[in-house]
């Protein structure tokens, strides 16, 4: 499809600015002004929409179809959340504001959501405190070792530089603890994909700062060892950090907070609706025990005893800013909005529904496609793609015949432990009757695969593109259209 | 229940065949033992209606009916009701990262062409897909420096916005980073560039300056950058993309990188996120650029497509070793970029950049005409500038704010030594008549 550049014609233009209404007159010099225009499109109000519609076109997403993307939770958005987000009060709201003199009594209504979403997040992860401030899940998971680095250096313990990551991880993980000036050892995984408690032991000394732990862990199953993790962590001087990526497997039946974590981020963007976005802006809060409150970074909503409430920035041990203001806070506002409608009886039934959609799915297709870790999953279940990579289909295949067919692929190649990974979430947003399609489709890719391999190995055919060549894109850089 | 669609008799029929005669017993088989927590401080479940009365009745406690002169690197421009409806689009903002190009073609285009914007705008050769907001891209900035030279300093203009510097500090802390901050004169805003050049060593990996700078300043940098580039460090520039406008840019200068809060290209200010950072450097560099970055290459028929590339460069294969651990780029407020830059267009944004210089102009020359207030600075900005008033700016501002005006930023909070300076920025939106009501009100609150 032609650029958005390439359309249109020299000297057409669709905006309707206010017309100049004082002199025209500015204070730079020429010699500070550019030479050139920027070459911006130059086309009419109807050709944009029209550009953009096709655009859109060219895309998949939850609202167009099935998207069972495994460790992403890709449930439904609810379009109420876009709403509020759109309401004046919100969206026109200079961050600024609450700085000027008396400027507080000017956002009480924003600071209200930014404290209230706090207070039920804390609530639901069995944490002291949370920030709202970090702007992703990443963002999240980088505030959380910080936090366990200033903890360490507030006790003096400069010697903690190890952060222990399970071979399962997501490489968010090592690269957020290297960003916080930590090296990485790596925990392998046992026969059964938890961690190997045996290795960990082995790995703890005076020098480990924290853990980095997935729960439920990367393969979508609940690490049966994860409250004795913690305390031999503990007993070790160390913290526990859980990368919360998976909440949507336990919201509302199981506290991170209870268990022994000490610190751990959410994914608004996962299990609190807000959108994707095609790949952000997320949103990461960062909920810790009473020992981490002191290192939050600042600012904090609180509330005063007479209602109203403030920001307060004064804390002596704080990591200081990790945003720029108060956190994204339109996303911060959709998930309110989210919490409110469901309300404690319908959280509850969000973990309950996605796990047991994702077991669902994984009894059904068992007898088509290998486990490497069976039993029963969370909130999503991983299979394998090695009975059909015999006949020369590999997962990355499988993906394309789903694309073919009218559904978003899952999470293929991870976890990187497992062999031609197949990560399958199907949240508790879809229904029976799309699962069992789903569920249809794979029995028919897997039996294809044995009677057919090249049927699968050709696809993509109905996408406007076919596979692309990704080493020439490496190779032969190019990144922009230039003027 | 909203938003779970499974009936009664459909999770009867799925425990089933999971073998489980109810959800205890599933909860049980997957590892999960000890007993549901309250939850005591979740409310009950409100209707759709309910919340949304409930979120109007919140969002009319905000004092958005303020005539707004705050800006400080956040702005209140005009956003073209079309950029809403184009982001809008559903199959934009329920999608993933375009991990499957095939199926995404229609997001990584747009990144594609939100990275050509960026390149023109900045006249620069390479941009990325968008990193979380202009602070956290600074940092980037620094850190890429670093891997570059291979020395551990940023020389940081103290006109650079404290809200970046403090950020900065917070991610170098356990870096072993040194951060030089070059303080500026209280009676100027100029970046003090001799100073800055001054302070670049064979330690230096980069000079951080911003432009405008904090103050709204315009600058000339191109003598500056050859001075640094002669010291073989990095020169960084944070800009306002709207001002790139009308000025002089970046990469005319000889910038290596240059990033920026890119909020003012669409994005609502929504009370200080989702905002939007960019990132564009010189092609030899980009190799050491973070975040998501697309491409264009060719099918397996030879036909045009993009794809995400250099993917070497990121956490989910290099992991501890990577450029950055960012995954998500900004990719809707990318998105609302270039829709935004596509609805005004080349003339349009010539426009908003001329409005903008000429309301700003206008409004501080009124200012300066009122008894006690005084011109801070040098005489080159866009649309934002500083004046001396005659006692604490903040009280001031305070007073303001009951005749209906955000008069804008005291610059006290930022610096000491300027406690009787204020920050004003005028956008295209403020017109003639709340220019002169600004001025008059300005006047009543010093002297009646």
């Amino acid at each position: 499809m032609e650029l958005i550049y390439s359309k249109g014609k020299s000297g057409r233009h669709g905006s309707s600015l206010p017309k100049l209404d004082v002199p025209d007159a500015n204070s730079i010099p020429d010699s500070l002004k550019r030479k050139k225009a920027a070459q911006m499109p130059e086309v009419s109000e109807l050709e944009a929409v029209r550009h953009f519609t096709l655009l859109s076109r060219k895309n998949m997403g939850i609202d167009s179809t099935f998207y069972p993307l495994g460790s992403c939770t890709m449930k439904y958005n609810p379009k109420v959340n876009e709403k509020i987000a759109a309401m004046p009060g919100f969206a026109d709201l200079h961050p600024l504001l609450p700085q000027l003199r008396r400027g507080g009594a000017l956002t009480q209504g924003a600071l209200a959501v930014i404290y209230e979403t706090e207070r039920m997040l804390s609530e639901l992860l069995g944490f002291s405190q949370t920030t709202m401030q970090p702007l992703a899940g990443a963002h999240g998971e980088l505030t959380g070792v910080m936090l366990i680095a200033a903890y360490h250096k507030a006790h003096g313990d400069k010697k903690r530089k190890i952060m222990l990551i399970p071979d399962a991880a997501h490489g968010t993980n090592p690269a957020s603890a290297a960003m916080a000036g930590f090296d990485t050892v790596t925990i392998p995984s046992d026969p059964d994909g938890n961690v190997d408690l045996d290795a960990l032991k082995k790995e703890l000394n005076e020098n480990v700062a924290g853990i980095m732990l997935t729960c439920p862990n990367t393969l979508g199953m609940f690490d049966k060892n994860v409250k004795e993790i913690c305390d031999l962590v503990h007993k070790a001087g160390a913290l526990a950090y859980c990368d919360g990526a998976n909440f949507n497997a336990i919201i509302g039946r199981l506290r991170p907070g209870d268990i022994g974590f000490d610190v751990m981020h959410v994914n608004l963007h996962k299990t609190f609706s807000t959108p994707h976005g095609a790949g952000g802006p997320g949103s990461g809060p960062v909920g810790v025990c009473e020992k981490l409150v002191p290192y939050l970074p600042v600012s904090c909503v609180v509330k005063r005893s007479d209602g109203t409430y403030a920001l307060e920035y004064h804390h002596k041990e704080s990591i200081g800013y990790i945003a720029p203001f108060y956190g994204n806070f339109g996303i911060i506002l959709r998930a309110y909005a989210y919490l409110l409608v469901l309300g404690r009886e319908g959280i509850v039934k969000v973990s309950e529904n996605a796990v047991l959609n994702a077991n669902y799915i994984r009894v059904k297709l068992l007898p088509y496609y290998d486990q490497q870790y069976p039993g029963y999953c969370m909130h999503e279940c991983v299979f394998s793609a090695t009975r059909q990579t015999e006949k020369g289909v590999h997962a990355l295949d499988i993906a394309k015949a789903l694309i073919d067919r009218g559904i978003h692929p899952p999470t293929i190649y991870f976890p990187l432990i497992v062999k031609e990974a197949i990560m399958i979430e199907p949240t508790e947003t879809e229904s029976k009757e799309d699962i069992d399609k789903f569920i249809q489709v794979m029995i028919d890719i897997a039996k294809l695969a044995d009677s057919n391999p090249d049927a699968i190995t050709v696809c993509p055919l109905t996408t406007p593109v076919k596979r692309l060549d990704e080493t020439q894109a490496a190779r032969k850089l190019d990144l922009a259209s230039l003027e | 229940m909203p938003y779970i669609p499974n009936t009664d008799a459909d999770r009867k029929e799925m425990l089933e065949a999971a073998d489980c005669k109810s959800i205890a017993e599933l909860w049980q088989k997957a590892q999960i033992r000890t007993a549901p927590p309250a939850l005591e401080h979740i409310p009950a479940g409100m209707s759709e209606y309910e919340v949304t009365r409930h979120l109007s009745s919140l969002a009319s406690q905000n004092a958005i009916h303020l005539v707004n002169f705050v800006g400080s690197g956040y702005y209140d421009h005009l956003i073209p009701a079309a950029v809403g409806t184009m982001v809008g689009r559903s199959e934009f903002y329920t999608a993933y990262t375009p991990y499957q190009p095939e199926a995404s073609q229609g997001t990584l285009q747009a990144i594609y062409e939100y990275q050509s914007a960026i390149c023109r705008l900045t006249s620069m050769p390479m941009s990325n897909a968008s990193l979380y907001d202009g602070g956290t891209a600074l940092f980037e900035a620094i850190m890429m420096a670093v891997r570059i030279t291979n020395r551990r300093q940023a020389v940081i203009s103290g006109a650079v916005s404290p809200i970046f510097r403090e950020m900065i500090k917070c991610y170098s802390s356990n870096l072993d980073i040194e951060l030089v901050v070059v303080p500026v004169n209280a009676s100027k805003t100029d970046s003090s560039q001799d100073a800055l050049v001054e302070a670049v060593s064979d330690k230096t990996a980069c000079v951080i300056v911003q432009y405008p700078n904090v103050f709204g300043t315009v600058e000339e940098w191109s003598e500056t950058v050859e001075k640094v580039h002669a010291k073989k460090a990095i020169a960084v520039c944070s800009a306002y993309p709207i001002a790139l406008a009308m000025l002089k840019t970046p990469g005319e200068m000889g910038f290596d990188i240059v990033t920026g809060e890119g909020q003012s290209l669409g994005i609502p200010l929504s009370f200080g996120g989702p905002y939007l950072g960019f990132m564009a450097v010189r092609e030899k560099l980009v190799r050491k650029m973070p975040g998501r970055i697309v491409g264009r290459t060719v099918d397996l028929d030879g036909k045009p497509g993009f794809v995400l590339t250099l993917q070497a460069r990121e956490q989910h294969i290099r992991r501890e070793h990577a450029m950055s651990n960012i995954c998500s780029n900004e990719s809707l407020c990318a998105l609302t970029a270039l829709a935004y830059l596509t609805c005004i267009g080349k003339e349009g944004l010539l426009q908003v950049g001329n409005l903008c210089a000429a309301k700003a102009n206008f409004a501080r020359d009124l200012l300066l005409q009122i008894k006690g207030i005084e011109p801070v600075g040098e005489k080159a900005f866009f649309n934002e500038f500083v004046i001396k008033l005659p006692g604490d700016s903040s009280e001031i501002v305070g007073k303001m704010i009951d005749k209906g005006f955000a008069a804008g930023f005291p610059l006290g909070r930022y610096y000491h030594d300027r406690k009787n300076q204020l920050l004003v920025a005028v956008t295209e939106k403020r017109t003639r008549e709340e220019i002169k009501a600004f001025a008059n009100a300005m006047e009543a609150v010093l002297w009646s």
